[in-house]
């Protein structure tokens, strides 16, 4: 006899049916009904039209029947909330019930109907429950006030339901404890900013104690919560990470992975030399390692954790390489994870063995699988330079398997390869032209074409290859087109005799016969640029390309510093912040790692760290193919003038280089030398123009003690703005001349532009972008000249800007080129930000921090400055560079000379450290900077000489 | 937290709900059967999909997908972990986790669903716990409920739920008092052509079986626990004790349980039980293959092999087979083109042996690639690593128990390939 006779009904009045039996008298027949409900209701039949009838089930001695009636309840009292109410009194009676069962199942079915009217009645019962005498019913109501902060969080504040939970958490019971955190957790994340989990290290010692003992699940909501905790200083953390790691030995996956995140972050703090840093380290990898012996989906979700973890601490798994060997059995989702986790670890030490791993990989049945097998024996290539050679050849062998899928793909990563090591593998080209014809998938194509035009003066018959791919033009793609196109003129550029017609050919059905504006436009570039001087084109299309980088696809630190924090979420499995995708969740706090080193920098960030030394814009194009239109971001404009805002997220590495070098060129071609105009070059620094009035820092020494040193962010003292110069004249721009200058202004960045028209006609439509640039800088709302601007007006714009826009090394760093429509035409300029304007308010940093900083950052990196006739004390040069988010933070007097210790954080999270020493009588100032990001400090200095001169 | 749970069968029907909050649509799971459709195998869907407003999380358990739906930022392996859990408690409780058995006792699996999460928050998944909340479906019971009118609902608080050994129930008590412990160890290797090892490691684990009269403390020693430099242990495990003395020490729950796993990685010495002689060849313009394999025994510890199965996936190319086993059965699917030879035991003085031809589809090229050959076996009382208990003592109750400890070797993913 079994559950199945549930389902068993006549067709006929089947509700009808039930609702008789319901209100049987027999309680055994009553008890079946139910049954057949509840069972109905687990295969989605709809019975709540029996609500009344179950409802007066509800009172009964008979737990299992309560039981029933409460799951259909839970149900069910959503759609019928009048009736609903019906049910409230036998709550509460149950609420006072002597069996601490009873009282449980109460508090926690009451919480789960989300019913408005009878949230009401719960609160008495459930604020009795909060602090019943049995442990049992506290944490089921710990629970209860998560649920009833769902569905209505007003009443939970009003009712002081929140210091309740609280208070529950120096509960003496683990479990309790343990429930209470996970409902704090809970309610946080819809209340970012409420400072609900307020931790402080007593309320750490209690989850401590609590850790060791409550249920696996409550370990995991202690770990996470934990994970939030920023330790004083590097002995605290240690401590907590020694009560920590034996949490590792767990059965329990969720537990291991928490405990491992915690780890992570708190490892940040410690030093490196200590002892115990390095146990740490050691302890860190068998159970990682284990992790992989589990079931496929946890294997999945720790491979994608173990991606993090790799990229942020090789040297944790150096050494286990083997663990990461794919079974051909492996589903085929954790093969691809393995793949990407070997490529991370190969080195020098273990290439061989991996290559032939991949080699094996490359024979395989399925066809993802292949490719990405394939594509990594390249990758291994560009990362280890030892292991070059034998990558090569192990790729030709896999051409010679003559298997479509796998020669595309070896085409695509030997290109990456000839990139990477120049003049070096060549000899293989005539091997990759045999199987031109082969090639079906547009990357594929576009590779081969590239290769055949980088190296068309080796290749006799470059011009016949390339000739055949244009029979087809219009029915390639894009990526291809642009490249056949490039290709073509660098074969002109090399051979111009012989292949004058093709290049007319190439040019015409680019500009004429195309309606795609990159290709378009990209064809009229090369047409006037060849056309008026050949010598530049020359310069510009075969100019020697920045080498790339090892790994193209590794996360951008701030966003790997922040997946660290989040190990063993839903965001570490996507690689994505969590603000970006879960939702629910608004305005997620950012984490961040610990500061040890003042890590939240930049320097190995691909964008910042790899300068591109004049390259061409083709040779970003054909590296990453996607982004095909670097062009078009400037180009653009004519095409869509008012959607020039959407922040374009942030590619991760390659695209530096190009536009400094296009930049130039288009200036050149548009017939103005505005690129180094020397109006603005040296924006600040200048006279001493009109000053806003807000700026006049209080000078008298006295005065500056009675603030506190560098204390009160919100002084109200504005930042140091330069004068307007003229970035655009007149006479180079159709008779508009654009003048400004950069502000910051209670924390948001604008950029302050001064329109006049000096021509006769009235100009409209007015739309600004920039160029990528080295801070991300981008409008952050379309440009407001709302009215046209008649002849000899002239009208004053604040643009806000926002620093989340795609990001390009400059130089000099602060450069910024700007494009600026109206109806007239596009003209470009290019201006420098004071880089003062991109400290950002909470740029003062803890001592402590500081000088473990300041010892951290290698002395290579610090620069030295002199500021030189400057009149003021140090009272009020910190005073003043305060205004500008310069804060001071230490003071020291050392035989009458002041040193003061000064932070300041720029947008992108980079931290400069400063030292500024100032003699008393001697107006000459010493400073010394200390940043990450060494580059910025000529430019950090040239603020600090404008803010104290002005 | 987890929202809801849907069962999905193999052939794509959702046949039972849960919801521990509001209730889902369960066209969210049109999601999952798209992800289904695109995986070549079952087991191939990916284990996280993402939906417009929820997160699918799902595991593949006897051929039944428990799919977990969650709204908010959970960490996923804590769903994972849950969901198998869920599996374990099923079976534990029906004996099998199948679609019918599920059917059969859907009141009860919707009453275990429910205890074991409140609102989205694990609540009981001890089985000690559960079995005493919810008593698992016998004949027996059945019988005497429908007659007596009685509940398989445990009216009482259960005792573990609050204790400081929340695994163990009180009052146990037994005539026979009995524990024994299962030293089971499975090899993983990869052995590439010419018979190297690339990789070997070892998991372990120890399972206990223990029933015994109220509230015993055990200890558990070993010769060699040097081994064990990487284990994950059951809650009821004194970590600090093991930490000082390398002793286990605990007070164990009631019943089968897990004591610990642990993991002996390939950076130590593995040592391989079995060697495999191949011979898989293709000519060009042949329609015919060669085919030779020969199983024997290699580091065993002076025990015998047995159960041995061996089994390769074929190339596509391949039509047929003709092979003849010196012992045992074998069998080749010519459509999935999977061929498994039922060995059994391996006598070191006859070994046994697969010879034959293949014949392949006419003009078709050579395929290209080489098949990988499963190993599984079995090993009687030795453990592959070595590991020796040493002694078990219990204290803190005055009979005495029965004990036993059995070791066994067993492959895993052990694969030859050619």
């Amino acid at each position: 006899m079994t559950d199945s006779k549930y389902f068993t009904t006549t067709k006929k009045g089947e509700i009808f049916e039930l609702k008789a039996e319901l209100n049987s008298d027999k309680k055994e027949k009553k008890k079946e009904a139910v049954k057949k409900v509840i069972a109905s209701m687990t295969v989605g039949k709809d019975v709540s039209a029996l609500f009344p009838d179950v409802v007066n089930c509800m009172q009964t001695d008979n737990l299992e029947l309560k039981k029933l009636v409460y799951l259909y309840l839970m149900n069910y009292a959503k759609s019928q909330p009048d009736m609903a109410i019906m049910a409230v009194n036998t709550f509460v009676k149950d609420c006072e019930d002597p069996n601490p069962l009873i009282r449980a199942l109460a508090v926690r079915t009451m919480g789960c109907i989300r019913v408005d009217k009878i949230t009401e009645y719960l609160c008495e019962p459930l604020r009795k429950c909060l602090k019943d005498e049995d442990p049992y019913v506290r944490k089921t109501a710990a629970v209860c006030v998560a649920k009833l902060h769902d569905i209505n969080a007003q009443l939970v504040e009003d009712q002081g339901f929140l210091d309740t939970l609280k208070d529950l958490i120096s509960d003496s019971n683990p479990m309790v404890v343990a429930n209470a955190v996970a409902a704090l957790s809970e309610i946080a994340e819809s209340h970012p900013n409420s400072n609900l989990l307020d931790l402080n290290p007593q309320s750490i010692n209690k989850l401590l104690t609590a850790l060791n003992e409550c249920t696996e699940w409550g370990q995991i909501f202690i770990l996470d919560c934990l994970a939030n905790y920023t330790p004083r200083d590097d002995r605290e953390s240690q401590s907590i990470c020694e009560r920590v790691t034996p949490r590792l030995s767990h059965a329990n996956s969720a537990v291991v992975l928490s405990a491992v995140k915690v780890l992570m972050k708190f490892m940040e703090m410690l030093p490196k030399d200590l002892d115990y840093y390095g146990t740490l380290l050691k302890k860190l990898a068998p159970p990682l390692v284990t992790l992989l012996s589990a079931e496929p989906e946890l294997q999945y979700v720790a491979l994608r954790n173990i991606n993090l973890i790799v990229q942020k601490r090789p040297e944790i798994l150096k050494h286990e390489m083997k663990v990461f060997f794919v079974k051909y059995n492996d589903p085929i989702y954790v093969k691809l994870e393995k793949l990407d986790i070997m490529i991370r670890l190969a080195s020098q030490a273990n290439i061989a063995q991996v290559l032939a791993e991949l080699k094996e990989y490359a024979t395989e049945v399925d066809v993802d699988f292949v490719r990405k097998a394939v594509r990594a024996i390249g990758r291994c290539a560009i990362k280890v330079e030892q292991s070059a050679e034998r990558c090569v050849s192990t790729l030709l062998d896999l051409i010679q398997t003559k298997v479509n899928y796998v020669v595309q793909e070896a085409i695509v990563v030997i290109k990456d390869i000839f990139r990477k090591y120049p003049n070096k593998y060549e000899s293989v080209i005539a091997t990759l032209c045999e199987n031109l014809d082969s090639l079906d998938e547009p990357e594929a194509r576009a590779a081969m074409i590239w290769i055949v035009g980088e190296y068309a003066e080796r290749i006799d018959n470059a011009d016949e290859l390339l000739e055949s791919f244009l029979e087809g033009f219009h029915d390639e793609s894009t990526q291809v087109q642009l490249q056949l196109l490039t290709a073509i003129v660098k074969l002109f550029l090399k051979k111009p005799t012989e292949t004058q017609e093709l290049v007319q050919q190439v040019l015409s059905l680019a500009t004429q016969d195309s309606d795609n504006p990159d290709l378009r436009d990209r064809g009229y570039i090369y047409w006037r640029l060849l056309s008026t001087d050949p010598v530049a084109a020359k310069e510009v299309v075969l100019a020697e390309k920045p080498l790339i980088s090892e790994e193209t696809d590794l996360i951008e630190p701030t966003l790997l510093e922040e997946l660290i924090c989040h190990i063993g979420t839903l965001a570490s499995v996507y690689h994505k912040p969590p603000s970006a995708f879960v939702e629910g969740s608004r305005g997620v706090m950012h984490k961040r790692l610990p500061a040890r080193t003042g890590s939240g920098e930049g320097t190995e960030s691909p964008d910042m760290g790899n300068t591109a030394g004049g390259s061409a814009p083709e040779a970003a194009t054909s590296i990453i193919p996607s982004q095909g239109d670097l062009l078009g971001d400037l180009l653009n404009l004519d095409m869509a003038p008012q959607t020039t805002t959407g922040p374009t997220p942030p590619t991760s590495g390659m695209q530096m280089g190009g536009m400094d070098l296009l930049g130039g060129v288009l200036d050149s071609l548009l017939g103005g030398d505005i690129g180094g105009s020397p109006a603005m070059g040296v924006g600040f620094g200048a006279a001493p123009a009109v000053m806003p009035a807000s700026l006049s820092a209080p000078v008298g020494g006295g005065l500056g003690d009675l603030f506190d040193l560098g204390g009160g962010v919100g002084m109200p003292m504005g930042a140091y703005i330069p004068p307007k110069t003229v970035w655009l004249q007149a006479m180079k721009a159709k008779g508009l001349e654009i003048s400004g200058t950069f502000a910051r202004r209670a924390g948001v960045i604008q950029m302050e532009l001064v329109l006049t028209n000096k021509a006769m006609s009235i100009m409209t439509d007015f739309a600004i972008q920039f160029n990528r640039n080295s801070f991300g800088l981008a409008p952050a709302g379309p440009l407001q000249v709302l009215t046209p601007l008649g002849p000899n007006q002239t009208i004053e714009v604040s643009l806000p800007l926002s620093t989340v826009g795609p990001v390009m090394k400059m130089d000099p760093l602060n450069n910024l080129q700007v494009a600026v429509k109206n109806n007239i035409d596009v003209f470009y300029f290019s201006c420098q930000y004071p880089i003062s304007m991109l400290f950002v308010e909470d740029g003062k940093m803890e001592r402590q921090v500081f000088l473990a900083t300041w010892k951290d950052i290698p002395s290579d990196n610090e620069s030295q400055f002199q500021i030189q006739d400057c009149h003021l004390n140090s009272e009020a040069a910190s005073n003043k560079l305060q205004g500008s988010n310069i804060f001071t933070i230490a003071k020291r007097t050392v035989e009458g000379q002041d040193m003061l210790y000064m932070s300041i954080k720029l947008s992108n999270g980079i931290w400069v450290l400063a030292e500024l020493k100032v003699q008393a009588g001697n107006p000459n100032y010493t400073i010394s900077l200390k940043c990450r990001a060494p580059e910025v400090s000529q430019c950090v200095f040239q603020c600090y000489e404008a803010v104290l001169k002005n | 937290m987890i929202h809801s749970l849907f069962l999905v069968n193999s052939s794509g029907d959702i046949f039972l709900e849960k919801h521990w909050k509001s209730v889902v649509s369960r066209s969210v799971c049109d999601y999952f059967f798209e992800a289904q459709e695109r995986a070549s195998e079952p087991e191939n869907v990916p284990p996280v999909i993402p939906t417009p407003h929820h997160y699918l999380i799902s595991v593949l358990r006897h051929r039944i997908y428990f799919v977990a739906v969650i709204q908010s930022e959970v960490p996923p392996l804590f769903v994972i972990e849950f969901l198998h859990r869920v599996v374990d408690t099923f079976q534990d409780y029906f004996g099998v986790c199948t679609e019918a058995a599920i059917k059969d006792n859907v009141v009860v699996v919707y009453e275990l669903l429910e205890e074991m999460l409140d609102n989205g928050f694990p609540l009981a998944t001890e089985s000690n716990i559960l079995k005493e909340l919810i008593k698992p479906p016998t004949i027996l019971r059945t019988v005497v409920n429908t007659i007596t009118g009685s509940t398989n609902v445990g009216e009482q608080l259960p005792t573990g739920q609050l204790s400081v050994v929340p695994w163990r129930r009180t009052g146990v008590k037994y005539t026979n008092n009995e524990a024994y412990f299962d030293v089971v160890e499975e090899i993983d290797a990869i052995i590439d052509k010419s018979g190297s090892t690339i990789t070997a490691e070892i998991q372990g684990v120890i399972d206990a079986c223990v029933k015994l009269t109220g509230m015993p403390d055990l200890t558990l020693s070993f010769m060699n626990p040097r081994l064990l430099d990487d284990v994950s242990f059951h809650p009821c495990v004194r970590f600090k004790r093991w930490e000082a003395e390398r002793i286990l020490s605990f007070i164990p729950p009631d019943g089968n349980f897990r004591l610990l796993s642990y993991h002996v990685s390939s950076q130590n010495l593995v040592a391989i039980p079995v060697y495999v002689k191949h011979n898989i060849t293709f000519r060009e313009g042949s329609s015919q293959g060669h085919f030779e394999l020969t199983l024997g025994p290699k580091q065993t510890m002076g025990k015998g092999v047995e159960a041995v199965l061996v089994s390769s996936q074929l190339p596509r190319g391949v039509l047929n087979t003709n092979l003849n086993p010196t012992q045992g059965t074998y069998t080749f699917d010519p459509v999935t083109k999977l061929l498994s030879w039922d060995v059994g035991k391996i006598n070191p003085q006859k070994l046994p042996s697969l010879k034959g031809s293949m014949s392949l589809q006419a003009g078709a090229t050579k395929p290209d690639e080489n098949p990988t050959i499963n190993i599984q076996f079995k090993i009687q009382q030795s453990a592959l690593s070595g590991l020796k208990v040493n002694r078990l003592d219990m204290y803190g109750e005055k009979y005495k128990p029965f004990k036993g400890i059995k070791y066994m070797t067993k492959a895993g993913k052990f694969q030859v390939r050619t």
